[in-house]
């Protein structure tokens, strides 16, 4: 087997679509996707966009339509089935045995590897060790929190020191705290196993924190991939920016150095072209000013105080409204007359 | 003020009832310790007639538990890969399998006897040997092994489980005793003392079946109503009960699917939490 385990294995999909239903339901659309050793990329769209599909054919649970193939480093495994691609997966509903307790859940993938009784030992004890779970080794499944079911499914998954870990909507099935602390807890064990790892979900804060790279999926197709920063400063389709944070729209036509707006104008200092474009940028890249000489004018239609930053809900510049965020201490009424700008350097053009 | 009355009159009716079913029951197994049926119990008490049960009727005993543990050998060996097979596979033939498999409980047992005879009975050996009564319980238990493991199947995510298993490198027989059997470990036991206990009790089938060698202890009931003593068929429905009733005691401790257990607990403790909760 190639890649050693410091570098992780790269993991290669070539032309990999997957259907179902004896050809009614094309779940995924040709994906070439190149991941690199020791890479974590994340898989991220909305419901039923393919995530699932895509993490199945990695691991070998679904076979891609003829034609696709998987590659672990330099090994063909597009035929090999799950438990022969030394894999480790967390499900989403954990997918834990009910008739064990926590350390033979653990233990049962050395046991399958018929590894001696001693190291399978030491390394269940290693694992709960770092796991922290030091007080919970003999209970039942049924009785662990949520939180606690994750990390079994987590050591469960790590201890076999699989090739390549994969991970389906892991939190998703947590309260929101507990994601928070456990997406730092994956984070740091994720940078400390440098393993390649798929990661799936549908939240795009996890989705930023954890990828090296995001893979942004829409109808079974691949939208953008790229690393955070990219995919959220750089979207290449309104798809992607607007599944990404939330972001303003404005019509407009491009002339010069500026696209004229409703409200006034953008500067376009790039510009190559004329004609009808849209013109995308997030609401905390917006500068207020005085209205006499700001580019760009509405209406105050509700604002949102909070604490750290105002919220500002602006009309009057096309027929959707605009959201601008702002730390300064001033305080906003609706009805009020606001001018801004837009810092040239954050917005995205998209033309028409 | 009316709840009391309407408990205590509910109560009644559920005592008559009972009593209605129960007292033949009992009268029955009196008679069978009885010295002379026709003085009553002042006759005397004696085990006279259970002894004589033992005697003529030792073999037919033997024979029942025999075919039972066979048929529960059989009905395991086909029911559960068939439940299992049956919960895998979601299509309409699958369904119609499942269908098709309940029609000997349809049947009437009689029919069915027939149909045997009629099919294997030119098989002299085969006919006059128990396994043709073996047979004949296997048709008539399996549907209830099926279903049970059925039910405990389908009220477990075991098709994750079992990915789950896989993704760790166990091989299909790794995960199918490692994990998919224990996980139905529940649905197994109750349709086990099912089998055992309608192996054991089965008439219509078996009556069609016998030869006068292979008798079981229900046709052997029959006969002994017909031939013997009043008090010998009773001391022999004496031992009948005593066999089958730590059977149908298993059945009424394990029938429940026992396989919801986990999740009522976890229930029962946020439900105390939030009682807690309340209280404070
Ligand atoms: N076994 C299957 N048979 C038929 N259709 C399927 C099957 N599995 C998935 N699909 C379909 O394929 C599409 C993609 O499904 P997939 O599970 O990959 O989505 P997903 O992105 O993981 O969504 P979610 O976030 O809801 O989990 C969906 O339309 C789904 O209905
Ligand atoms: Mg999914």
């Amino acid at each position: 087997m190639s890649g050693s385990r410091d570098h992780g294995t790269a993991i290669k999909l070539l032309s990999c679509a997957k259907t179902f239903g004896g050809g009614t339901v094309r779940a995924l659309e040709s994906l070439d996707l190149e991941i690199t050793g020791g890479e974590t990329v994340v898989l991220l769209g909305p419901s039923g966009c393919g995530k699932t599909t895509t993490l199945r054919i990695v691991a070998g649970l679904e076979e891609p339509d003829p034609g696709g193939r998987v590659f672990f480093g330099d090994d063909d495994v597009t035929r090999l089935p799950i438990e022969k691609r030394n894999i480790g997966m967390v499900f989403q509903s954990y997918a834990l045995f009910p008739n064990m307790n926590v350390r033979e859940n653990i233990a049962y993938g050395l046991k399958v590897r018929k590894m001696p009784k001693v190291e399978i030992d030491r390394r269940v004890g290693e694992m709960v060790e770092m796991m922290h779970m030091g007080e919970l080794e003999f209970r039942r499944i049924d009785q662990l929190s949520g939180g606690q079911r994750q990390r079994v499914a987590l050591a469960r998954a790590i201890v076999v020191r699989p090739r390549v870990l994969l991970l389906d909507e892991p939190l998703t099935a947590l309260d929101a705290i507990l994601r928070t602390r456990l997406r730092v807890e994956i984070d740091e064990l994720l940078r400390r196993l440098g393993i390649t790892a798929v990661y799936v979900t549908h939240d795009q804060g996890e989705a930023m924190s954890l990828g090296d790279r995001i893979v942004v999926m829409s109808n079974g197709k691949v939208e953008q991939i790229g690393t955070p920063r990219d995919i959220y400063y750089k979207p290449n389709s309104e798809f992607v920016a607007e599944f990404i944070g939330s972001i303003n729209r404005l019509h407009g036509i491009a002339c010069g150095d500026h696209v004229e707006v409703a409200g006034g104008t953008v500067p376009w200092l790039l510009n190559q072209s004329s004609g009808k474009v849209e013109i995308l940028f997030r609401p905390e890249n917006v500068g207020i000013c005085d209205v006499s000489v700001a580019q760009l004018k509405g209406k105050v239609v509700t604002s949102f105080f909070q604490g750290d930053r105002t919220r500002l809900i602006v009309g009057g510049l096309g027929e959707r409204d605009i959201v601008i965020e702002t730390t300064d201490r001033t305080e906003y009424i609706s009805g009020q007359d606001i001018g801004f700008q837009v810092d040239p350097d954050s917005i995205i053009v998209l033309e028409k | 003020m009316r709840r009391p009355w309407l408990f205590y009159s509910q109560l009644a009716f559920t005592l008559c009832v009972c009593a209605f079913l129960i007292v033949p029951v009992i009268m029955s197994m009196m008679a069978g310790v009885t010295e002379n049926y026709f003085y009553g119990i002042k006759s005397g008490i004696t085990l006279r007639w259970i002894y004589e049960v033992l005697d003529i009727y030792l073999d037919t005993i033997y024979l029942s538990l025999m075919i039972a543990v066979a048929c529960l050998a059989v009905t395991l060996i086909l029911g559960v890969p068939t439940a299992y097979v049956l919960a895998k596979k979601s299509g309409r033939l699958a369904r119609m399998f499942e269908e098709f498999l309940v029609l000997p409980v349809a049947i009437p047992g009689l029919a069915i006897a027939l149909a045997l005879i009629i099919t294997y009975g030119g098989f002299r050996d085969f006919r006059s040997s128990w396994g043709f009564i073996l047979v004949g319980h296997v048709l008539y238990t399996l549907p209830f092994m099926v279903r049970s493991v059925l039910a405990v199947l389908s009220s477990i995510d075991f098709k994750t489980l079992e990915e789950g298993a896989a993704s760790l490198g166990a091989s299909f027989w790794q995960r199918f005793f490692g994990v998919i059997l224990p996980n139905c470990r529940s649905g197994i036991l109750a349709g086990s003392l099912m089998v055992v206990t309608l192996s054991v009790g089965e008439f219509n089938l078996t009556w069609m079946l016998h030869t006068p060698l292979t008798k079981t202890l229900p046709v052997g009931l029959a006969d002994s109503y017909a031939s013997m003593r009043l008090e010998v068929g009773s001391a022999y429905t004496l031992v009948f009960l005593i066999m089958i009733m730590p059977l149908l005691a298993g059945l009424q401790m394990f029938g429940t699917p026992k396989d919801r257990k986990p999740e009522a607990q976890s229930d029962d403790m946020t439900g105390k939490t939030s009682l807690k909760e309340k209280n404070l």
